[in-house]
């Protein structure tokens, strides 16, 4: 556990050190990510040693952005008079976005699976009869 | 009455300390948790907007500030950082159905962060709102520490852009599973993948409270839109501010 949790920091601080180093606009943890999976795919038997540690993290993921968020009790005075505008954006923003990026996936998703149905048999057994709207 | 005086005495000691912080944080969350599950783990009893309130609900209260209950929470908020590189396990696990999705994953990525940032801008300006508050807004859809720097970078309120953040984290969180319904989306993959786009490190928790599968998609859908923010965000937020605010 406490094996784990070293490689996970040490990670971090290559993806820290890389994104100070060369002055990347992305944070370092996400740099770290990107590392240790392209090192899980080349040694998957690492996978095994850090699986249950790396899964008791992600299970309370949502307990980590408590601190951050009760941010709001400080910049509450920033934002006087915009609390409209601000939950209105936030809102319809959050709701096109999750709409548009699961429209479009699941629509290159059906193309790319008829696709490959065409190339497998001659013509299309089953038809699926989805309509995508947004 | 007596005791008044005592319970204040102690109180001033123990926030001197950053135990305070760091406990309130925790039990907040048990708290929260424990609403979420007896509400059979309902996307409407969102654990981290809970815990938010229950703490916000103690400082007003006591006249605690921010930074002296930052100053215990911190250790939580750390841990953030060794969460995000963990994301790379399930990741890992998903690998070959990853690799059977890459183009329906990336035209949906590019699509979708694209929504995010342009939305955003477009509808704050709209609705009277001032270019350093579209700013603020335009990288929302990005994980915390991606958003606070772009939004430093432009010009933005990077405090705010933190609590944007998580207030998206926490409606697409909130709302995904009545929209996705909605739209007869059914498959893990692509409600995860989705989900993560939008609503970063929460929308992935929320994933993966669901199950592992979600998740994986969850979290990296969070990690490629962290990075492509990162990327499309600092040009993508002043063309725009620019075209609209005369």
């Amino acid at each position: 556990m406490l094996a784990s949790f070293a490689t996970l920091l040490v990670f971090q601080c290559l993806g820290e050190g890389i994104t100070f180093a060369l002055k990347l606009p992305i944070p370092g943890p996400v740099v770290g990510m990107l590392l240790l999976f392209f090192t899980l795919v080349a040694y998957p038997p690492l996978l095994d040693r850090i699986e249950a540690t790396g899964s008791e993290l992600l299970r309370h993921l949502s307990l980590l952005f408590v601190p951050a968020g009760v941010g709001i009790v400080a910049a509450a005075g920033q934002v006087r008079g915009h609390w409209l505008t601000i939950i209105l954006a936030v809102a319809v923003s959050t709701l096109l976005t999750l709409a548009v990026t699961a429209a479009v996936t699941r629509a290159v998703m059906d193309w790319q699976n008829r696709q490959n149905r065409q190339n497998q048999h001659g013509d299309s057994g089953k038809k699926d009869g989805e309509g995508d709207h947004a | 009455m007596r005791e008044l005086p005592q319970f204040g005495l102690i109180w001033v000691y123990l926030a001197a300390s950053p135990l305070l912080g760091l406990t309130l944080t925790l039990c907040a969350y048990v708290v929260a948790y424990w609403i979420y599950s007896r509400c059979k783990f309902s996307p409407l009893a969102n654990p981290v907007a809970i815990a938010i309130a229950l703490v916000s609900t103690v400082l007003l209260l006591s006249g605690m500030p921010y930074s002296e209950y930052f100053a215990g929470a911190q250790f939580v908020h750390f841990l953030l950082g060794p969460a995000t590189v963990a994301l790379a396990i399930p990741l890992a696990r998903q690998l070959p159905r990853l690799r059977k999705s890459f183009l329906p994953l990336a035209c949906g990525l590019l699509a979708g962060s694209t929504t995010a940032i342009v939305s955003a801008v477009v509808l704050t300006i709209l609705l009277g709102g001032s270019p350093q508050l579209a700013f603020s807004i335009g990288p929302k859809s990005a994980t915390t520490p991606i958003a606070m720097g772009v939004a430093e970078k432009l010009g933005g309120l990077p405090a705010l852009t933190a609590v944007l953040v998580i207030s998206t984290g926490i409606f697409g969180a909130v709302a995904a599973r009545f929209l996705f319904n909605r739209m007869r989306i059914d498959s893990p993959e692509v409600r995860g993948f989705a989900l993560g786009v939008t609503s970063h490190g929460i929308g992935t928790a929320r994933a993966f409270q669901v199950n592992q599968e979600m998740g994986a998609f969850a979290g990296l859908g969070m990690g490629l839109n962290g990075v492509l923010t990162a990327f499309l965000a600092p040009w993508l937020i002043p063309v725009f501010v620019g075209l609209l605010a005369r």
